[in-house]
C-alpha cells in the first residue's frame, strides 16, 4: 500500500541559509529572478509562481533578549486541501494516495480559486501563462524513491522526510526533549482544521504559530467549502466556457481525488 | 583546523568567535546541530553582530570588533584564578614549567627589549633559560616566578571581568555566563572546541589572537582531543592547499625560502633546522633536511646532485629585511616599481584593501595576465571610472591606463580532477566528465604553455639568468598539458632508487635519493594508488574521523597533537572518547601524532616542537610572547590597558600613495566588513541563484543610531572612510547593539562584501573603505574594526 | 563515476512512494553521465555529484543538467547550501569567459586574441621584464637569483597540482611577490 509522505519542519534548526529556497528552484527549473531591497535579510517579500518556498525572517525582542526567527514557509500538502475543493478544473489539482497535493499545469485555467481556497495562501498565479504554481513536494523525484530536493540540501536536520506515522513520531519526541528542555510550549503544527497537513513543523512555542506564520486555526473558507457539491459544478459550468470538454470530464470521471497506482 | 569538521560534533561546548559558521560554512555548521541534538552541547556566540549562528546559539555575547584577546585574556584570567583548567594536561603537555630568561617582563603595552626608534623588539630576553646541558630549564611544579605558568597568571592578572566588560563592550554578567560555559571543558572528559574564521584573522593582531585561543584551549586540555582544537574554518575551497604550497615566503609543505645571506644549502639547512630543547623531545622538523633535498630533486630532477647543492643555488634568495607580501607589493606597484602582474582566479581590486590603492597600483602596471572564469574587477580595472566613477573618482580614464591587459579564458572546479584540501586537512579528489566552454582551456594547460613558452624564448634569444628557467623540471608526459595525476605522484613522492611511490614522509631521505614536491603530503599517492579518491564508510573508532575515505595530511592523521588526548603515561583523559590508544606495542586508532611504536613516556607529545610540548608562551610571534590586547589602528576609543600604546605597535601600517588613516572626531563608527550565506565572496554576483538571494547591496545600521540620524530602512546612506565611501540602502535592525565602552556609546556599522561593478548585479565594494594596516606575523589586512562615518543621503 | 543503480540505491526509501504518474514529470536526471567533484566555495569541502549530458562520444559536448550532493561524504552526507545547490549556474552562467581577450594600452574595449597571439605577447612581456629586472647577485656578490617586478597571485580557488605548478613555474623565474588570498 502507498504510504504517505511528510515533511518535517524542525523550526528549532533553521539558519536561514536558504538552500532549500534554490534547491527548489533549482530541481524544479525555475527561473532566478532579481529582487528590490526589502529592508530584511528574506529573498522577496512573499513567493512567487517561480518561488514556491520561502525562508522568512522575524527579528523580535522579547523579555529573553533578542531572537531572529527563521521560517520555511511553503504548501503544506493538506489532509484536506482547500485549494483542491476550489479548484473547477478537472486534473488540475490532484492529491495523490501518498498525500501529495500536486497541480497539473496543463489542465489548469488560471481561474485563480485555488489561492482562495487556500488557508496558507500558497498558490501563486503567473499573468503571463495564466498558470498556478506551488510546491509540488518533488512528485517527480518521491515517485522514483528520491526526497523532495529542499530536503535533500537542509544541511542542519530542520528538514526530514518520511512516512506519515514515523514522522509524526520523531515530530512528537523532538518537542517532548524541547519541553524537558525548559520549552514548556514546544510543540508540533499539524492543524486539524484542513484535515491535518503533510508539513509538520516542530514549534518551539506552538501556542503562538503566528510568530512563525502561520495561522493558527486554519481552515477552508465557507464560501469554498459551499462550492464542494452540486455548487461546484454549477460554477465551474459558468466559469468555464471555453472548457466545457474539462467539465465533460469532470462529470465522466468525477472527483479529482486522484488514485494513485498501486506498486 | 587542528581538528576537522565531523570531529565538531564530539564537544560539548562550542565556542564560535571570529567566524559566522551558520552563514559561511552552513553544512559545516550541521556537525555543531548534531553535538547539540546528541551531546547537548553549548554553542556559545561571541560577535558584534547577531549573526544567524548567534541566532540559533545557546548564549550569545556581543562585543566590540577588534577587542578578542580582551575577551580570551579575560577567559585565561579567570580559568587560572579560579582554578578552571586541566592541571595534569598543563604540566605534561604545555610549556608552562619552562623558566623565561631573568629581565623578561610587560609594562606599559611594551614587553622587555622594544625599541622605540627602530620600531622592533630585541627579543633577547623572551627566550628559556637554558641548563648547562642546552636544555631548557623546568620547574614542573610551576611555581618558580619565572616559569611561564606564573609569567601567564600575573600578565593576565589586569583582565578581570570588569575590564573586559570596559573594553568589549558586553556586562559583566554576560562574560561570567559564557565564561562559566567555555570554561566547562577544563574537566578531563569535557572537550570544547573553538570555530574561527576571517573574524579574527582580519585584525592588526591577528595571530595573537589566535595564539590566545590556543591558550584557553590548552588550559582546557582540549588540544588533541575528539571534540576539540583551534579550527580554522577557511574560506576558499582550496585555500588551505594553496597555503600548503607556499606563500611569499615560503617553498612547499612549509619549508621557508632562502634569504640571501644564506648562500649554501647547509647554511640553510643549519639555519632551519631546529635543535631539540628538552632531551624527550622528537623534534620532528629536525628532518628538514630530507623535505628541502627532496623538493629540490622534484624541482631539478637529474640536475640536481650532491655536488651543486641540489641546485640550491637556482631558487631565489630573499633580501635580509625584504618583505614581498601583499601590503608591499601593492605599495611597491604604486610606486611603479612592478612591471607586470600574473593573476590565477584571485580578485585585488574587490579583495585588496583601500580599492584607490588597488585601481592606482595596476595602473602603473606595464602588463597584467588574468586567468579568470568570470571577467573580474581586476581584469576590468581599466574601466572603473566608466562604470562606477562615484565610487573611484580617482581612477583614471581608459585613454590613460597604460597597461596592457591579458584576460585567459580558464576552467571551472568541474572541467578539472585534481584535489582540493578542505578545512579538515582531507584532500578530496575531483573527477571530471566536461570540457571547459568555448575556447577556455584548462589551467595546467594555459600556465603549462606559458611556461613553455617563456623558455622556448630564452633558448632561441638567450636572456638574463636562463638557468633556473631552463633547469625547472617540466618533463611530463605531455608537457603542455600536463595530467594531473602526473603532477600529484611527483608531489607525494616516489625513491628513485627502486623507482617505487613512497609511501609517506618517513621514506624521504637528505641523499638525493628520494623526490618529493611537498613534503607534508608524502604517501597521498602511494605504489597502492591515488587515497586522495577513496570513499571509505568505515569509522571504527566512531569519533567521526573516517580513516579511508580521502586523505589528510600529514600521514592521514585526522587529529593534529592527538598524542596529547592521553597523559604522559598514556591514558586517556576520557575513556569515552579516546582517538588513540596504547596497546603495549603500537598505537590504536587514527594514526598517532607520535612515533607509530615508541612507549608513551619516550618522547613529548608534541612532536614537532623542539620543546617537545605545547607553547603557552610563544617567542616567535614578532609582537610579544603573550597575546596582548591592542585596539584596531582606527578605533574609537584608546586602549584601556596603555592609552599611550593603543594599537599593536609591530602592525603594518602602510603611509604610501593613497593611504590614509581617520580619526574618531571625523569617523565616529566601527565599520565592520563580512560574508553573506547568500553569496561566494565575488564570484556569485555573477550566479543566478545568488544573484537572486541577495540582488541588493545594504548597510546594517543598528535602530538606535538610526533613530539618532532619523534613517529608516531603504532609506540611501553614504558610508566613509577616510579612504573612500559606499551608498546603498540601509537595513536597520536590533541585531548591532550599542555597546557602552568606558561610559561612552559605540556603534558597529555592517558592510556586507559581495557586490561590485562588474557582474549580474552591481554594487559597491567595501574595501573601498578599509586601510592599508595588516596584521605583522601573517599580513592580513585589518577588514573588522576601522572607522567610517554615516549619513542619510 | 558511479552508477544510476548505485545512486538509485543510496537514496531510495525503504518504503514504496509511487505518486500519481499522471502529475509527475520524468525525472530530469535518470539519463544523466554522474562524476564526483568538490564544491569550489568554501572549504567545507562538500562532495557533488555533476550530472552530465552527452556520453563523452567524440561529437557530443557534456553539459550539465544538474548538481547534487554526494550522499557518500561524511562532511556533507549529500546536503549543500544555497551556493553549492546552484553550482549549475556557475558552470552554465553566460558570464563565462569563453574565448582570449585583450585589452590593448588605452584602449577603451576588449578585443578577440587567439591563444597563439596571446602566448607570444605574454611570454615577451614577461620575459622583457624579467631580463630587466632579474637579479642574478646582489650587491655583496651573493647569489641570488631573484626577480622582484613581477607579481603572482591566486591559487586558493584551484587544485593542489595547479597550485604545485604555479611554485614551479614562479621559482623557474626566481619570482618572489606571491599572494595566494589565505588572508583577504
Amino acid at each position: 500500500m502507498t504510504q504517505t509522505v511528510v515533511k518535517l519542519i524542525d523550526t528549532t534548526l533553521c539558519i536561514g541559509c536558504k538552500a532549500c529556497e534554490v534547491a527548489c528552484q533549482e530541481w524544479n527549473d525555475q527561473e532566478f529572478t532579481l529582487g528590490t531591497f526589502g529592508g530584511t535579510y528574506q529573498t522577496m517579500p512573499d513567493l512567487a509562481p517561480n518561488f514556491w518556498n520561502l525562508i522568512k525572517f522575524n527579528e523580535r525582542e522579547t523579555d529573553g533578549g533578542l531572537s531572529w526567527l527563521m521560517s520555511k514557509y511553503q504548501c503544506m500538502h493538506c489532509g484536506d486541501p482547500g485549494c483542491l475543493r476550489a479548484c473547477p478544473a478537472p486534473g488540475a489539482i490532484v492529491q495523490a494516495k501518498n498525500g501529495i497535493v500536486d497541480f497539473v499545469s496543463d489542465h489548469c485555467i488560471g481561474c485563480g480559486y485555488c489561492i482562495t481556497g487556500c488557508p496558507f495562501d500558497v498558490p501563486r498565479l503567473l499573468p503571463e501563462s495564466k498558470k498556478v504554481y506551488k510546491c509540488t513536494l518533488c512528485s517527480d523525484r518521491v515517485a522514483v524513491g528520491l526526497e523532495p530536493a529542499c530536503i535533500k540540501s537542509c544541511p542542519t536536520n530542520c528538514l526530514t522526510f518520511g512516512e506519515r506515522t514515523e514522522m509524526l513520531r520523531v515530530a512528537e519526541t523532538r518537542a517532548g526533549v524541547l519541553k524537558q528542555d525548559g520549552h514548556a510550549q514546544a510543540g508540533v503544527y499539524n492543524p486539524v482544521g484542513v484535515g491535518g497537513t503533510n508539513v509538520l513543523y516542530v514549534l518551539k512555542d506552538a501556542s503562538d504559530p503566528a510568530a512563525y506564520g502561520l495561522p493558527a486555526d486554519p481552515t477552508i473558507p465557507l464560501s469554498v467549502r459551499l462550492w464542494k457539491g452540486p455548487v461546484k459544478w454549477l460554477g465551474t459550468m459558468l466559469f468555464a466556457g471555453g472548457v466545457l470538454g474539462s467539465f465533460f470530464h469532470y462529470l465522466k470521471f468525477g472527483p479529482k481525488e486522484e488514485e494513485a497506482p498501486e506498486e | 583546523m587542528t581538528n576537522g569538521w565531523t570531529d565538531v560534533a564530539n564537544a560539548d561546548v562550542i565556542l564560535v568567535m571570529g567566524g559566522n559558521p551558520a552563514e559561511n560554512h552552513p553544512v559545516g555548521f550541521r556537525f555543531v546541530m548534531e553535538a547539540r541534538l546528541k551531546r547537548k552541547a553549548k554553542l556559545v556566540c561571541v560577535d558584534p553582530r547577531f549573526t544567524r549562528t548567534a541566532a540559533v546559539a545557546d548564549l550569545y555575547v556581543p562585543i566590540r570588533s577588534g577587542t578578542d584577546i580582551a575577551f580570551l585574556g579575560g577567559l585565561i584570567h579567570r580559568a587560572v584564578s579560579t582554578g578552571k583548567y586541566q592541571a595534569d594536561y598543563v604540566r605534561q603537555h604545555t610549556n608552562a614549567g619552562f623558566l623565561i630568561q631573568e629581565g623578561f617582563g610587560f609594562a606599559d603595552g611594551h614587553f622587555t627589549g622594544w625599541n622605540a626608534e627602530k620600531k622592533s623588539y630585541d627579543k633577547s630576553t623572551w627566550q628559556y633559560e637554558l641548563g648547562p646541558d642546552g636544555f631548557a630549564k623546568v620547574d614542573p611544579s610551576l611555581e618558580h616566578p619565572r616559569c611561564v605558568f606564573q609569567l601567564m597568571r600575573q600578565h593576565y592578572a589586569r583582565y578581570t571581568a570588569e575590564k573586559v566588560s570596559d573594553i568589549c563592550g558586553c556586562t559583566v554578567a554576560e562574560f561570567e555566563r559564557a565564561a562559566d560555559e567555555i570554561l566547562v571543558a577544563h574537566a578531563a572528559n569535557k572537550s570544547g572546541t573553538v570555530l574561527y574564521a576571517l573574524g579574527w584573522t582580519q585584525h592588526s593582531h591577528a595571530v595573537q589572537l589566535i595564539h590566545a585561543a590556543a591558550m584557553v584551549q590548552l588550559l582546557m586540555g582540549n588540544i588533541g582531543m575528539p571534540g576539540g582544537g583551534v579550527n580554522a574554518q577557511r574560506g576558499h575551497a582550496n585555500i588551505q592547499g594553496s597555503t600548503d604550497m607556499g606563500a611569499w615566503n615560503m617553498l612547499p609543505g612549509y619549508l621557508k625560502i632562502p634569504r640571501a645571506n644564506l648562500t649554501s644549502l647547509d647554511e640553510y639547512l643549519h639555519a632551519n633546522t631546529p635543535k631539540a630543547l628538552r632531551p624527550d623531545a622528537m623534534n620532528y622538523w629536525g628532518n628538514t633536511p630530507k623535505f628541502m633535498v627532496s623538493l629540490l630533486k622534484a624541482y631539478y630532477g637529474a640536475d640536481a646532485t650532491a655536488g651543486n647543492q641540489f641546485g640550491y643555488q637556482w631558487l631565489p634568495k630573499i633580501a635580509e629585511g625584504a618583505n614581498h607580501s601583499w601590503a608591499y607589493f601593492f605599495d611597491h606597484m604604486t610606486e611603479g616599481k612592478i612591471d607586470g602582474l600574473i593573476s590565477w582566479g584571485m580578485n585585488p581590486v574587490a579583495n585588496g584593501p583601500n580599492t584607490k590603492k588597488m585601481l592606482m597600483g595596476l595602473a602603473k602596471l606595464k602588463w597584467m595576465i588574468v586567468a579568470e572564469v568570470f571577467e573580474t574587477e581586476t581584469a576590468g580595472f581599466w574601466k572603473a571610472k566608466e562604470l562606477a566613477e562615484k565610487y573611484y573618482p580617482q581612477a583614471g580614464d581608459a585613454a590613460s591606463i597604460q597597461t596592457e591587459v591579458f584576460l585567459l579564458p580558464a576552467s571551472c572546479f568541474a572541467e578539472k580532477d585534481g584535489a582540493f584540501v578542505n578545512s579538515s586537512r582531507w584532500l578530496q579528489w575531483k573527477e571530471t566528465n566536461l570540457e571547459p566552454p568555448g575556447d577556455a582551456k584548462r589551467d595546467q594547460e594555459i600556465m603549462s604553455r606559458l611556461f613553455l613558452k617563456i623558455r622556448e624564448l630564452y633558448e632561441k634569444e638567450g636572456g638574463t639568468a636562463p638557468e633556473p628557467l631552463r633547469m625547472m623540471k617540466w618533463d611530463y608526459a605531455t608537457p603542455y598539458a600536463p595530467s594531473l595525476t602526473e603532477v600529484t605522484r611527483e608531489v607525494s613522492g616516489r625513491d628513485l632508487s627502486t623507482g617505487k611511490q613512497v609511501s609517506g614522509f618517513g621514506e624521504l631521505k637528505d641523499d638525493g635519493s628520494t623526490v618529493s614536491g611537498c613534503w607534508i603530503y608524502s604517501g597521498s599517492y602511494p605504489e597502492s594508488g591515488n587515497l586522495m579518491a577513496r570513499k571509505g564508510q568505515d569509522d571504527p573508532t566512531g569519533l567521526g574521523l573516517f580513516p579511508n575515505y580521502s586523505w589528510s595530511w600529514p600521514a592521514n592523521r585526522r587529529i593534529l597533537y592527538n598524542r596529547a588526548s592521553l597523559d604522559t603515561a598514556g591514558k586517556p583523559w576520557d575513556e569515552t572518547r579516546a582517538p588513540l590508544r596504547w596497546d603495549g606495542l603500537r598505537w590504536k586508532g587514527d594514526v598517532p601524532d607520535y612515533k607509530a611504536d615508541a612507549k608513551p613516556s619516550q618522547y613529548g607529545s608534541f612532536v614537532m616542537l623542539p620543546e617537545g610540548v605545547a607553547r603557552l608562551f610563544a617567542p616567535e610571534l614578532v609582537e610579544g610572547p603573550f597575546p596582548e590586547h591592542y585596539e584596531p589602528a582606527e578605533s574609537p576609543v584608546e586602549n584601556a590597558l596603555h592609552p599611550e600604546v593603543s594599537f599593536n605597535p609591530m602592525a603594518w601600517v602602510i603611509q604610501g600613495a593613497g593611504d590614509q588613516l581617520g580619526v574618531a572626531k571625523d569617523y565616529p563608527y566601527v565599520g565592520i566588513s563580512y560574508r553573506l550565506t547568500e553569496h561566494f565572496h565575488y564570484w556569485t554576483k555573477n550566479t543566478a541563484a545568488s544573484a537572486q538571494l541577495q540582488s541588493n547591496f545594504f548597510v546594517e545600521v543598528p535602530e538606535a543610531l538610526a533613530k539618532e540620524k532619523n534613517i529608516a530602512s531603504g532609506d540611501i546612506v553614504r558610508v566613509t572612510s577616510a579612504r573612500g565611501k559606499v551608498e546603498g540602502p540601509a537595513l536597520v535592525t536590533k541585531r548591532l547593539r550599542p555597546l557602552k565602552i568606558s561610559g561612552r556609546t559605540v556603534y558597529h556599522v555592517g558592510l556586507p562584501i559581495h557586490w561590485g561593478f562588474i557582474g549580474r548585479i552591481h554594487g559597491p565594494l567595501i574595501n573601498n573603505l578599509t586601510a592599508s594596516v595588516y596584521d605583522p606575523n601573517s599580513g592580513t589586512p585589518e577588514y573588522k574594526g576601522f572607522l567610517v562615518n554615516l549619513e542619510k543621503v | 563515476m558511479i552508477s544510476r543503480r548505485e545512486f538509485g540505491l543510496t537514496t531510495a526509501f525503504g518504503f514504496s512512494l509511487a505518486s500519481a504518474q499522471a502529475a509527475v514529470r520524468e525525472l530530469k536526471i535518470s539519463r544523466t553521465t554522474q562524476s564526483r567533484s568538490v564544491c569550489p566555495y568554501c572549504a567545507v569541502g562538500c562532495s557533488v555529484i555533476v550530472h552530465s549530458l552527452g556520453d563523452k562520444a567524440r561529437n557530443v559536448r557534456s553539459s550539465v543538467v544538474h548538481i547534487e550532493g554526494d550522499t557518500d561524504s561524511p562532511v556533507n552526507r549529500g546536503t549543500l547550501c544555497s551556493k553549492g545547490i546552484s553550482l549549475k549556474q556557475f558552470v552554465n552562467s553566460d558570464r563565462r569567459l569563453t574565448r582570449p581577450l585583450y585589452r590593448a594600452p588605452g584602449a577603451q574595449e576588449w578585443q578577440a586574441i587567439s591563444w597563439e597571439q596571446a602566448y607570444e605577447k605574454m611570454a615577451r612581456a614577461i620575459k622583457t621584464s624579467r631580463d630587466q629586472g632579474f637579479v642574478e647577485q646582489d650587491a655583496q656578490g651573493r647569489t641570488v637569483n631573484r626577480l622582484e617586478n613581477i607579481v603572482m597571485m591566486g591559487g586558493c580557488t584551484d587544485t593542489n597540482e595547479i597550485n604545485y605548478l604555479i611554485s614551479k613555474f614562479r621559482f623557474g623565474l626566481g619570482l618572489l611577490p606571491y599572494e595566494n588570498q589565505s588572508r583577504l
